[in-house]
């Protein structure tokens, strides 16, 4: 464990990717310390602002604080982008496990299933679920998870059926240990490391598709100081005020990269013939 | 390869019923009685009763399927609420565009991606290896709406060398004008219209791209034919461009096909931003107007598409790749 920590401390990727992420969530976390400012309060005689030292970022259309607005926002991102991936990682390990193990019927439906689900480009399905189910952010976690789990599923079904095989598998099953027992303790244990690497460049994907699905109005709705929805507000005041649509995006950004970063550094960690290329 | 072909055949049948049921079932995943949500609470009754005839909303949800792939085996899928023409019309209408679209972004992502990837990777850990990562990097992480919006910024507001919005004719019917002898103004006009969406989409794509080619291509050279080309004493480029790179772009056949669905839901957004008039773009509208059948032939007709394509690049790696065997 020591050693591994050794290990990502030294890549590169994973320590300016953590860092990053460090930074943005103790940023969403410390939100109200960093600004003294509400991030749904109006001024408008304040509005439409370009960068100061009072407002480093500007003032948007109705004069609030485009910083604070944005460092809110990362509340919002982050909080929508985690809960989806967990609730991808809990259904894809879930299925995957199950299919590996059992194998037979359960498998041959959880594949079919995959299937069905990769036969949709991941954005429009979740654009569909929402456009469905109504835009709050409940249901764009809903639907971001929804959309999710099929990688996660597809790679512990296939270290699964390597594990199965395995000495101590083999050995715990022979002295009568329970199958769910065999699953949870003796197999999920050695699936894990893929899936955090999955799961880190997830919530990625997540921060964007979450973006995505703001700027077409499907999202986390006003006032919330969602970012993509503040990037598409923006755009009617490109001419006259380009900040407003340029740093949210900024943020999307960096924190994305972040997170790619970070899971590129895990990938090595975990992937030693990753390490090399 | 017949037998492959007829076995990929076979298996994309469930899925196709599967997207089906799943495109029905989006109906019914609306909270509370559809027929009031798409018309407002303060919908008078009448109207309620008829829509949710139209949707065939009063009967039992088996029948209900049972008659939804009925009409889309017949190639029906409904009645626009907002329009009154049949879905296909406009979906098929708008599916032009969003194929030119896709199609010009695929060529900026290929162009792009796979020669910046290949030289990534013949001069791994130079500064070019590493800028050219590090710009891909930024790539994928960026929104591709945002990346969108700074392209306008720049060649619209800032530079005025492109337009804003809109398709003009779009690229078909202007190469048409031009080959019956009204000249090609037109083309350079439609061709105009399209840079920026398809530089924008492609760039993502692009920066994707190049990544998968680079690792493609280094796992490529550190086999042992490639150290044999090289004992041989053959030139480093002959090596690489004859050897290498011929077995390392079999895989990344597949990498540009599936990007082609990556491209599809990224049209959507893109559509949005340059007010392109494709599928996506009268998706997102029919959303907002809460036109539902028009909203599920879109999906259902972007998901076919979508299968399509994934079954045509499965077919053509394995016909690549002298690897796979079909049995």
């Amino acid at each position: 464990m020591r050693g591994s920590l050794r290990r990502l401390w030294r890549s590169k990727s994973a320590v300016i990717g953590g860092s990053i992420v460090l930074a943005v969530v103790l940023g969403a976390v410390l939100a109200p310390v960093l600004t003294p400012d509400d991030p749904e309060a109006m001024e408008m005689t304040k509005r439409l602002e370009g960068p100061s030292w009072r407002h480093p970022m500007g003032t948007d259309q109705f004069g609030r604080d485009l910083f604070t607005r944005v460092v809110y926002g990362a509340r919002i991102s982050l909080s929508v982008a985690l809960v989806a991936v967990a609730l991808s990682v809990v259904l894809g390990v879930g299925l995957g496990l199950l299919s590996g193990y059992y194998g037979g019927t359960i498998d041959l439906l959880v594949q079919r299933l995959v299937d069905i689900f990769l036969a949709f480009p991941v954005l429009l399905l979740a654009i569909a679920l929402v456009a469905a189910l109504g835009s709050s952010p409940r249901n764009v976690v809903l639907a971001l998870g929804l959309v999710g789990w099929t990688n996660y599923a597809r790679v512990v079904r296939v270290d699964v059926l390597a594990l199965k095989g395995r000495e101590f598998v083999y050995a715990a099953r022979v002295v009568g240990v329970p199958d769910h027992r065999i699953i949870l303790r003796h197999i999920l244990p050695n699936v894990l490391s893929p899936i955090l690497v999955l799961a880190t460049l997830g919530v990625g994907y997540a921060i964007v598709a979450e973006a995505g699905l703001s700027f077409l109005g499907l999202g986390v709705q006003p006032p919330a100081p969602s970012w993509g929805w503040t990037v598409a507000f923006g755009t009617r005041f490109l001419r006259d005020a380009p900040h407003l649509s340029t740093f949210p995006g900024l943020a999307i950004m960096v924190t994305v990269v972040g997170f790619n970063l970070l899971g590129d550094g895990l990938r090595d960690l975990f992937d030693p013939r990753s390490r090399q290329r | 390869m017949l037998g492959y072909l007829a076995r990929r055949l076979v298996l994309l049948a469930p899925v196709l019923l599967g997207i089906t049921v799943g495109v029905f079932l989006l109906l019914h995943l609306i909270p509370g009685d559809p027929a009031v949500v798409l018309l407002g609470q303060d919908a008078n009754p009448a109207d309620i009763a008829r829509l949710r005839r139209i949707l065939g909303l009063d009967e039992p949800l088996i029948v209900q399927l049972g008659r939804y792939l009925g009409r889309v085996a017949r190639g029906d899928l409904g009645d626009s609420i907002f329009q009154s023409q049949p879905v296909t019309t406009i979906v098929f209408g708008a599916l032009p565009a969003t194929v030119e679209l896709a199609l010009a972004s695929l060529l900026v992502a290929v162009l792009l991606g796979v020669p910046l990837g290949v030289l990534a990777a013949v001069r791994q850990y130079s500064p070019y290896d590493y800028g050219t990562m590090l710009v891909a990097q930024v790539g994928v992480s960026m929104p591709v709406f945002w990346l969108g919006i700074l392209a306008i910024l720049l060649f619209s507001v800032q530079l005025g060398w492109l337009p804003t919005f809109g398709r003009g004719e779009g690229v078909p019917a202007a190469v048409e004008a031009g080959l019956t002898g009204e000249g090609w103004g037109a083309l350079r006009d439609a061709l105009r219209f399209l840079a920026l969406p398809a530089l924008t989409l492609g760039f993502s794509a692009a920066a994707l791209i190049s990544r998968m080619v680079r690792a493609s291509v280094l796992e490529v050279l550190g086999q042992d034919f490639v150290r044999t080309a090289r004992a041989k004493g053959l030139r480093e480029r002959t090596v690489i461009v004859r050897h290498a790179l011929r077995s390392a772009m079999i895989p990344v056949v597949t990498i540009v096909g599936l990007q082609f669905g990556y491209l599809l839901g990224g049209a959507i957004i893109t559509e949005t931003v340059f007010a392109w008039p494709g599928v996506g773009r009268l998706m997102i509208t029919a959303i907002g107007q809460r036109d539902f059948p028009l909203v599920q032939g879109a999906v259902l007709i972007l998901a076919l598409l979508f299968s399509l394509v994934n079954l045509g690049v499965d077919l053509l790696y394995a016909w690549l790749n002298p690897q796979i065997s079909y049995e």
